[in-house]
């Protein structure tokens, strides 16, 4: 079935309000419900969030754009899609992963988490463009990771012997955006960091989120200053301004 | 500690601790699963349910499912339970319970009565020996009404919070969506933003386009950013307009220590507001969310399965006097609750749970993208709860939040619903909604153009 035609915007009032929200607002009615342009609409945007959810990452396709760097992988005890809602805490720990010899000044986690077309769409881009600001650092093979929660690259982290880790993780997909990344940052990473010990960089993606070349600038930052004062978290998010990093005006530390 | 046993399907089950065997007893549930309290089989949690149905109602004054000494809100619940409430129904089991709630002569007046005089944990226990059916039927007699600008839970009302969220806080595009809502009677319950930044600046400046917008328009409701307590304090300290103290709460002392609050800085604010004197005589002047899975999340559960730390919450809700207390039932996610099922069954408790402790009970009917549900079952939950007499819903434009990233009803939905049931905003609002041209005389809402509406300057001013 074709998209319904939507109302002519120059006959519609809501149209200057829209300007100021994606809300979905001014839908009009038919009796109490609404016109079934707007059902249909809605249930499109909600067929693609559960399709975010539970689609798996397409490891070799992300081993290929991580290209030169060859990619480690790592899996998570939570086995299955259905057994990964359930059961977060499945999705913290490690049942296997490939080795590597450190240490290492910092690891990348490319992890599905909630979003899986988050990681394959937006990771690698925040990966090759967080390296490229941070020469000389000793970086671990980028380890993909999959029923994997934020915490799973504590155990991750650990074993290569990374001073920091970055986990890339595909965020809970909203109707609006289904593949919005999210980037968290830990210090000494081991199993039983608290959430409280973590930077988090969030709403990473090409719809009016914040752009993956930005957001690797930030992460860059914060990863230089998690290093310098031996700490993440909200130690760290108490000096670092992301609102002035996220500045167009704002000077790279090192091009 | 006790020990309960019960002979099921040629079994017998055993269930050490009052803990276990109200988890035991609970329906089926995902956060329950995930934490390693849920009956080991169907047969398992049916036994349980014999089991619970035969203990006396007076063990949970005698024994405490989180340790008295460990946790306040444990001791804000026994230390204000009021015997002579209980004493009608002191000598009855849980099941006893079950059946007296059921009965004819359970009242609304006699369920009123009765509200001082049990605990959270008694409630709890009684829900899991209750179908939907009879969850539906106990809290529909039980009306709780709360008052501020608005006169909210009057028998034949439903009110809604118009919930107007942007994901920068941007005040035009937060007005666009009040509008909205507005233009769609919604909002009589509550006008209430969650900021996208959690600031005192920030919600200030939120706080005062509301405040005005409501005035301008008289508008007989309440506003509220949903900022954390300590900030209201604040915020009220610096002379902004504050209606409503908002909170999260949960059923433990170590939740709530995860959410940043406890009971004295409750207290503080509560006070702080009461000060400001813009409620009305019956010093209603907070507004709590809770939800299953929250003290589980905190890592702060003592072993009890999560609907029972959630009447819990309403234990301290209550002493608060609240305004307004919804759940956020399907916004935890999956981990807790797992599907449509689990959701609408744990709406059902929730309300029915606040009720018969005497909350003005309202729930946010919704769900995430990564949970088994969709908008049918939000269809089921929010015809169910219009029948059991919910205090409010929440609603959003189009049922699709756009800064937390969850669905909730659409003011469509919530028009729908009063026309199939026949429920009519509450009292001051409704006049209001015909002065605007926004009701015709009597009640039908009937969402007007906006470019021939009375809020068209709104629009003007906003856009």
């Amino acid at each position: 079935m074709a998209e319904l035609p939507a109302p002519d915007p120059r006959s519609d009032p809501w149209a200057r309000l829209r300007q100021a929200t994606r809300a979905r607002i001014g839908l009009g009615g038919c009796g109490d419900a609404l016109p079934l342009r707007e059902v249909l609409a809605f249930q499109m945007a909600h067929a693609l969030a559960r399709d975010a959810v539970h689609a798996p990452l397409d490891v070799a396709a992300l081993e290929a754009v991580l290209h030169p760097y060859a990619a480690l992988r790592a899996r998570s005890r939570a086995a299955d899609r259905g057994t990964y809602l359930r059961r977060p805490d499945l999705g913290r720990r490690l049942e296997a992963m490939d080795a590597a010899e450190g240490p290492f000044d910092a690891a990348f986690v490319l992890a599905d988490g909630l979003s899986a077309t988050a990681v394959q769409r937006h990771a690698a881009a925040v990966f090759h463009a967080a390296l490229r600001r941070l020469p000389g650092w000793r970086i671990a093979p980028p380890v993909i990771a999959t029923g994997a929660r934020v915490a799973l690259g504590d155990e991750i982290g650990a074993r290569l012997g990374a001073r920091l880790v970055a986990v890339l993780i595909g965020e809970r997909p909203g109707l609006s955006v289904p593949d919005s990344l999210g980037v968290y940052l830990t210090f000494d990473p081991r199993p039983g960091r608290r959430d409280s010990e973590r930077n988090c960089i969030s709403n990473i993606h090409t719809a009016g989120g914040l752009a993956p070349e930005l957001a690797a600038a930030k992460l860059a930052w914060l990863m230089r200053e998690a290093l310098s004062r031996k700490l993440t978290g909200n130690g760290l998010k108490d000096d670092a301004d992301p609102a002035a990093l996220a500045a167009p005006t704002f000077a790279l530390p090192d091009g | 500690m006790g020990c309960w046993g019960a002979t099921a399907g040629g079994e017998r089950h055993v269930f050490d601790g009052l803990a276990y065997l109200l988890a035991a007893a609970s329906p089926r549930r995902s956060g329950d699963e995930l934490a390693g309290l849920a009956a080991a089989s169907d047969a398992a949690r049916v036994a349980a349910r014999y089991a619970l149905a035969d203990l006396p109602l007076r063990i949970f004054l005698d024994e405490a499912v989180v340790p008295y000494e460990a946790d306040e809100v444990t001791r804000l619940i026994l230390d204000t339970h009021d015997p002579a409430a209980f004493a009608p129904v002191s000598h009855l089991t849980v099941g006893g319970l079950r059946d007296w709630l059921l009965s004819h002569e359970a009242d609304g007046a006699a369920l009123a009565a009765l509200s001082p005089g049990l605990t959270p944990e008694m409630v709890a226990a009684v829900s899991k020996l209750m179908r939907n059916q009879d969850l539906i039927a106990v809290a529909r007699k039980r009306r709780v009404v709360t008052a501020f600008r608005s006169t909210l839970g009057l028998e034949g009302r439903l009110a809604t919070r118009l919930q107007p969220n942007h994901p920068t806080d941007d005040p035009r595009g937060i007005a666009a969506s009040t509008l909205d809502g507005l233009l769609n009677g919604s909002g009589d319950a509550v006008i209430g933003v969650n900021p996208a930044t959690d600031s005192v600046p920030n919600a200030m400046a939120l706080l005062h386009m509301l405040d005005e917008l409501r005035e301008r328009y008289a508008i007989p409701t309440q506003t509220c950013v949903l900022t954390h307590v300590t900030n209201a304090i604040e915020i009220m300290r610096r002379g902004a307009p504050v209606d409503l103290v908002f909170q999260s709460v949960a059923g433990t002392e170590g939740a709530n220590r995860g959410f940043g609050v406890d009971l004295a800085i409750l207290r503080e604010a509560r006070e702080a507001a009461l000060a400001l004197g813009r409620g009305g005589p019956s010093g209603e002047v907070m507004y709590f969310e809770t939800g299953q899975g929250s003290a589980l999340s905190a890592e702060a559960h003592h072993g009890v399965d999560q609907q029972t730390l959630e009447a819990r919450a309403y234990g301290v809700c209550r002493t608060f006097k609240p305004l307004l207390v919804n759940t956020v039932v399907g916004f935890i996610g999956p981990e807790y609750l797992y599907d449509g099922k689990q959701i609408i069954r744990a709406g059902l408790e929730d309300h029915f749970c606040g009720k018969l402790l005497g909350l003005p009970m309202g729930v946010d009917v919704c769900y995430t993208n990564h949970a088994e549900g969709d908008g049918d079952d939000m269809d089921g939950l929010m015809t169910l709860l219009g029948v059991a007499g919910v205090h409010f819903l929440i609603c959003v434009p189009g049922a699709d939040d756009i800064m937390l990233n969850y669905q909730s009803l659409s003011f469509h939905d919530v028009l729908a619903l009063r026309s199939m049931l026949g429920l009519r905003p509450a009292p001051e609002f409704e006049a209001w909604l015909e002065r605007m041209g926004i009701a015709e005389p009597g009640g039908a809402i009937r969402p007007p153009p906006l470019a021939q509406s009375s809020l068209l300057q709104l629009a003007r001013d906003h856009g």
